[in-house]
């Protein structure tokens, strides 16, 4: 159940995101959705794409360090509370979210939302159990 | 003025007789005490009896700071410990540091020389000091310490850091005659301004300055910004710390080195033959008194050149130029020495580090810096930043433990520092561009 996400370290210099977006563009691969963090020195870009190996590989090959994560994607209620509702249910269970973000796409009514848990199997059974979606990989990528 | 007038001015023929005298006093007691010498010195097929002139000290081996490393901690000592009452020691390439020791007489011999060169440099018995160099392993602090009291003065062991207050200190006691490192003393400059206090107002007369190499525009830069009389002191651990060398007050021009104690000589260092009276080379250095660990022919690795050239205090000792590089790869940052493959040992040893770095050294505000980069492979790598934020911390945290120096640890992609064929290019020095 769990979404294949890739990292990618940045330097913060400029023109090194253009320069992985056109890497991944080149090799058509799509972004689904992204986010970065960063400090003043470097950035991690993460990303869910359409494909998953290739975008990896085309950006090793360009000298990038790339790696593969699990990530959870869950859909929440467009209304107020609804992410309250989920961070509270992990809360119960001792679930550290490590980061999360947003995807672009809505899932019929409800907003998508990507974690990063501490226990990423863990998040899922306890999700689960409170009759929470979580959206498959393949559901994700070819949104 | 001088403090033992009649050494500092010895005649130069009667000074190179006590040279002589000296330097077969010492071999004789090295080969019989010192293992390590006893063996280079047949090896190079010399014995004190043979040495019948002070040219003959070409003939003797040299003594790398590899040796003190391979002799460490003690057995390059030439007395036994119960002789030894203090130990001092120099930062080591793989964390192991250079070990030396001090009879009762070469603490004696030390404050003299220090004293000595306190007065050199225009400082007299009433003067209050105000000493930041480090007390500790490293020699400097106390080296300054007994010299300051041999002499008679009143010493504040201040040690480094906490800038402000030194400042207070230095403010409220009235010293006169500070002791730090040349960019230590404009960085406390600076950061007094800040506060709102003038450094020429202060009651400051002298600066003696030392552990690092500075320049004549940086000498001037001080001497108006602090509104003193500022020299350069030379000395290095295994030699004895600082005091070996000074400048005097009266020429300021190239640093008399106490002959009675030492006896210089440049060098080629590459094909190490001795170079004459105004040739740029590498300063080798013998310790013809010493008890505890007497030296032979010691590589310093710094580059000066010598003259003996009368000069205008009336000291008859040789000096040599102000230290204008290494002829090595080391580092002198903050005054601490600092060799690029110690941080690359402490790199090593962390896991999944690997061995593409660059050292970037630069002056800000006075101060040096260190900036590390390291290159994040796949195997450091981690989707979240604490985890790479703590790598760079656990980095900068195990630099300062074991070198003694503050770094800041930048993380790199791959490949960014540049390879290239045979040696690497570890550092870029930005200090004497500006």
């Amino acid at each position: 159940m769990h979404v294949e996400q890739i990292s990618i370290f940045i330097e913060n210099k400029f023109g090194r995101l253009a320069e992985v977006t056109r890497i991944l563009g080149d090799a058509g691969v799509n972004i689904r959705t992204l986010s970065l963090a960063d400090t003043s020195d470097f950035g991690i870009l993460r990303l869910i794409v359409n494909d998953t190996e290739k975008a990896r590989n085309v950006l090793k090959e360009r000298g990038f360090t790339v790696s593969k994560t699990e990530v959870v994607a869950v859909e929440i209620p467009d209304r107020p509370g609804g992410l309250a509702d989920i961070l509270q249910v992990l809360d119960a269970d001792g679930i550290n979210v490590e980061y999360m973000y947003a995807f672009v796409e809505r899932c019929g009514e409800n907003a998508v939302m990507i974690f990063r848990f501490d226990e990423t199997q863990k998040a899922i059974t306890t999700l689960t159990g409170k009759s929470f979606n979580v959206l498959p990989g393949e559901r994700l990528y070819s949104m | 003025m001088f403090f033992n007038e009649e050494f500092e001015t010895l005649p130069r023929e009667a000074l190179e007789a006590l040279q002589l005298k000296r330097l077969k006093a010492m071999v004789a007691r090295v080969e019989k005490s010192v293992p390590f010498y006893k063996e280079a010195l047949a090896k190079a097929g010399v014995s004190s009896d043979s040495i019948k002139t002070l040219a003959d000290l070409q003939r003797l081996p040299f003594t790398y700071k590899q040796d003190m490393r391979d002799s460490y901690p003690y057995n390059l000592f030439a007395v036994p410990m119960e002789d030894i009452v203090r130990i001092h020691a120099s930062s080591g390439t793989t964390g192991k540091p250079t070990v030396v020791g001090y009879t009762r007489k070469d603490i004696e011999t030390w404050s003299e020389l220090m004293a000595r060169s306190f007065v050199a440099a225009g400082v007299h018995k009433g003067d209050i000091i105000h000493n930041s160099y480090g007390y500790g392993l490293f020699t400097g602090g106390l080296g300054a310490h007994y010299g300051a009291e041999r002499l008679g003065a009143s010493v504040i062991p201040m040690s480094g850091g906490n800038t402000k207050k030194q400042i207070m200190i230095m403010q409220d006691f009235g010293s006169t005659v500070l002791t730090c490192t040349p960019s230590y003393s404009l960085f406390m400059a600076e950061a007094a301004k800040e506060e709102g206090i003038d450094f020429r107002d202060l009651k400051l007369r002298v600066g003696i300055f030392g552990a690092e190499p500075w320049s004549e525009e940086m000498r001037r830069d001080i001497e108006t910004k602090l509104n003193l009389s500022a020299v350069d002191i030379y000395g290095l651990s295994e030699i004895m710390g600082p005091g070996v060398a000074i400048e005097c007050c009266e020429a300021k021009k190239g640093l008399h080195v106490w002959e009675d104690h030492f006896i210089p000589e440049i060098i080629n260092p590459e094909t190490c033959e001795v170079l004459p009276e105004g040739q740029m080379g590498e300063l080798v250095i013998t310790t013809i008194t010493k008890e505890g660990i007497p030296l032979i022919r010691y590589r310093t690795r710094d580059i000066t050149s010598i003259t003996y050239e009368p000069c205008v205090c009336g000291r008859t000792h040789a000096r040599i130029a102000r230290m204008s590089g290494r002829s090595d790869d080391m580092l002198i940052i903050r005054g601490v020495n600092v060799f690029p493959s110690q941080i690359e040992a402490i790199l090593m040893g962390v896991e999944g580090v690997e061995p593409h770095y660059v050292l970037i050294v630069e002056r800000k505000d006075n101060l040096d810096t260190l900036e590390v980069q390291v290159e994040v492979g796949e195997n450091i790598f981690s989707d979240e930043i604490k985890h790479l934020q703590a790598l760079s911390v656990k980095i900068e945290k195990q630099i300062k433990e074991m070198l003694g120096v503050t770094c800041r640890v930048r993380l790199v992609e791959p490949k960014s520092i540049t390879r290239s064929e045979g040696k690497a290019k570890r550092v870029i020095d930005n200090r004497n561009k500006a």
